[in-house]
């Protein structure tokens, strides 16, 4: 298999490329997602290539396009909807919760709502409190919706085209920071990656970390960091929120006998806290030390550095909780 | 903030207009009996009725193909029977059963036949907007002259969703026809408390799209209004607005007897125009049908929804193991 490197968003882009060549059905809309682009790059060409009836600029209105994609998705369509930054995703909701997530279940299974959400998360550019949130909890609280997380080009890609090619409706988050920093390999040759899957990052045995979207790379450079004091940490990656694969996050925890999980999140009542509680109850018996939570803190995002990275998970504080786990279990 | 456009009546086929007949009268009865049914505690939950409104959900659908696309609202039982709904499943659907349109999981608020055309009818109030807008992308897309309907009344014209998608329908040239009931109320406010400007023709035209005012109690006009707008929209000329003024005789929902923020002169004023009454003195007067002929198909009609009670009791509810089944596909 001959693979290059990609950044994360030219692997978004090369699944988004794939699948609309693929399926005459699929199409992107969203604000300058068409001529111009998008505003992060992801759709560059695909205006171009596919033209403005499959790649559509719409006016600023996403409880009106998202709302549109749905009645797209009952008749046949797959809509992909762009939603430039997460933090907008609240002007859709509506549409997203009361609609595209219960309407199979409301007609008793007889509609289907294929549409991929594509939503940006994440802090770290001083972009003020309303564009720098992390939402992907929400959704993972709302059944009938399927969430993905992905931490690599190659995740990203492989688990693109499978939401692209899903017959529900599924929200598919992209860490913003990771778009043009995190390069990685991705294969030349066609691969798409089954969603319900973890991902072990790094293999260890005395603490596991958990870790999704771009909270796995400090999360590798902290494990990187416990190596050299002679820790050995696992790092896995859920991958996708629901479904979540439990059984990988409690048989590391099995082996280890402790875990801290990192999320971009906020903390409370968030994915820190069900992770934490599917450990609590999968790997009681095996658990020396209570699991650690660390998430975003549980304050709306500052805007002056130093404030805002104090608020959002990194390799030291990654490091300090592994160490005050592996105190807990020396008590 | 009334002004009813100037519409050419069309001229609607004997058999047709029969049909139309049928329809209201089965929407009339349907209302009536789930009234019935809720009073006897032989259903769960509440139902919002709209006896009084039948000439619009029947106006409208019978100018519609069968594949042209309805969304519905909470207060959707005509739609689905203008569409073409059988009461039968409709009844079980209403009481909660297994043999109900969707098995039980929608209930009285979300009855749909998708087969039909029929995208939902929703509890968010203007929440079928956005589906209608897409379903019409759809449409416009397959190139086939189908068009899509979004039914709302005179408070979810007050919501954003209805501004937002009609920019984009006027802007794409969307076959979609929104289609206003405006029963006076929203809820127990009166609509001219709530809605601002002259009138949703005005705010139609402002959108960039035509609309037509009609008397929503008077069939015959409501369908001929809709044929025209239909029939722009599938030559692609785009999105229109149709309003029809009409008025629900019970309350806002089962629960409320409708007379606290009503007055009897009000409520008998549009009894005097009811929309059934005025259509069966059109049918005698144009030779479609006989008073005998009337008479017999009301007590068919009545006699259907009696046998659909008595069936919908007697259906099973759903077996507990499907709560799980549908949420993903
Ligand atoms: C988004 C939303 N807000 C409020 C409600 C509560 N509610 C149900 S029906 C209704 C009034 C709707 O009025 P209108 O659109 O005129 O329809 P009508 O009931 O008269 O048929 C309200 C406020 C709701 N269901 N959804
Ligand atoms: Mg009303």
């Amino acid at each position: 298999m001959s693979t290059r490197e990609l950044t994360f968003a030219q692997a978004i882009r090369e699944a988004l490329d794939e699948e609309l060549a693929r399926d005459p059905n699929l199409f992107i809309l969203g604000e300058d997602v068409g001529a111009w682009g998008g505003v992060f790059r992801c759709t560059e060409g695909l205006y171009e290539k596919y033209g403005p009836d499959r790649v559509i600029d719409t006016p600023l209105s996403e409880e009106g396009f998202v709302g549109l994609a749905v009645g797209a998705a009952m008749t046949g369509m797959h809509p992909v909807p762009e939603i430039m930054f997460g933090d907008f995703i609240t002007l859709a909701m509506d549409q997203i919760v009361n609609q595209a997530a219960k309407m199979r279940y409301m007609t008793g299974g007889q509609v289907k709502v294929p549409i991929t959400f594509r939503a940006t998360m994440g802090a770290g550019r001083s972009s003020g409190a309303q564009h720098s949130q992390s939402w992907h909890a929400w959704f993972a609280h709302v059944p009938g919706l399927k969430v993905v997380v992905p931490s690599t080009p190659y995740d990203a890609k492989g688990l693109l085209k499978t939401a692209l090619r899903e017959p529900n409706p599924v929200v598919f988050f992209e860490d913003k920071v990771m778009y043009a920093k995190i390069k990685g390999p991705v294969p030349e040759e066609e691969y798409t990656i089954p969603f319900g899957k973890a991902d072990i990052k790094r293999e260890g045995s005395d603490i596991t970390l958990v870790a999704l979207s771009r909270m796995v790379h400090p999360t590798l450079a902290a494990a990187e960091m416990l190596a050299k004091e002679g820790i050995s940490a696992e790092v896995i990656d859920p991958r996708t929120l629901t479904p979540l694969d439990e059984e990988t996050l409690i048989q590391s925890v099995c082996k280890t006998g402790g875990a801290v999980i990192v999320d971009e999140g906020y903390n409370r009542f968030g994915v820190t806290a069900e992770l934490a509680a599917v450990i609590a109850y999968g790997a009681f018996d095996y658990l020396d030390a209570p699991v650690e939570r660390l998430g975003a803190m549980d304050v709306p995002i500052p805007f002056s550095p130093p404030l805002e990275f104090t608020t959002i998970p990194d390799e030291q504080k990654i490091v300090e909780r592994v160490h005050k786990v592996l105190e807990g279990r020396r008590r | 903030m009334e002004r009813l456009s100037q519409i050419a009546e069309v001229v609607v086929d004997r058999d047709t207009m029969i049909e139309m007949y049928h329809r209201m009268l089965l929407a009339r009865a349907f209302e009536e009996t789930v009234f019935d049914v809720y009073r006897r505690g032989w259903m769960p939950g509440l139902a919002h009725l709209a006896d009084g409104q039948e000439a619009v959900p029947v106006g409208v659908c019978m100018a519609l193909r069968p594949d042209d696309t309805i969304t519905s609202t909470h207060r959707g039982h005509g739609h689905i029977i203008g569409k073409g709904g059988q009461v039968e499943p409709m009844m079980a659907e209403v009481m909660g059963k297994a043999t109900g349109y969707c098995r039980g999981k929608g209930g009285e608020m979300h009855i749909a036949d998708v087969k039909l055309g029929i995208l939902g009818a929703n509890g968010i109030v203007g929440g079928g907007i956005g589906i209608a807008a897409g379903s019409a992308f759809t449409a416009k897309r397959e190139g086939k002259g189908r068009v899509s309907v979004a039914f709302f009344g005179d408070g979810a014209i007050n919501q954003g969703i209805w501004y937002e998608t009609a920019n984009m329908a006027v802007l794409w040239k969307l076959p979609l026809i929104y289609v206003c009931e405006n029963n006076q109320y929203t809820e127990y406010t009166n609509y001219r408390k709530l809605q601002a400007g002259e009138g949703l023709v005005a705010r139609a035209e402002a959108m960039g799209m035509p609309g037509l005012e009609v008397d929503g109690n008077d069939v015959l006009a409501v369908y001929s209004a809709t044929l025209e707008m239909v029939e722009r929209a599938r030559r692609g000329e785009g999105p229109s607005m149709l309003v029809c003024h009409t008025f629900r005789y019970g309350g806002h929902h089962v629960g409320d007897p409708g007379t606290k923020y009503r007055t009897k002169e009000e409520i008998e004023e549009w009894k005097a125009k009811d929309p059934i009454v005025r259509f069966e003195k059109v049918l005698v007067e144009r030779g479609v049908l006989s008073p005998g002929d009337i008479e017999e198909m009301h007590s068919k009609v009545e006699k259907r929804l009696a046998a659909a009670v008595e069936a919908g009791r007697n259906a099973p509810y759903p077996d507990v193991s499907e709560v799980t089944e549908h949420v993903y596909a």
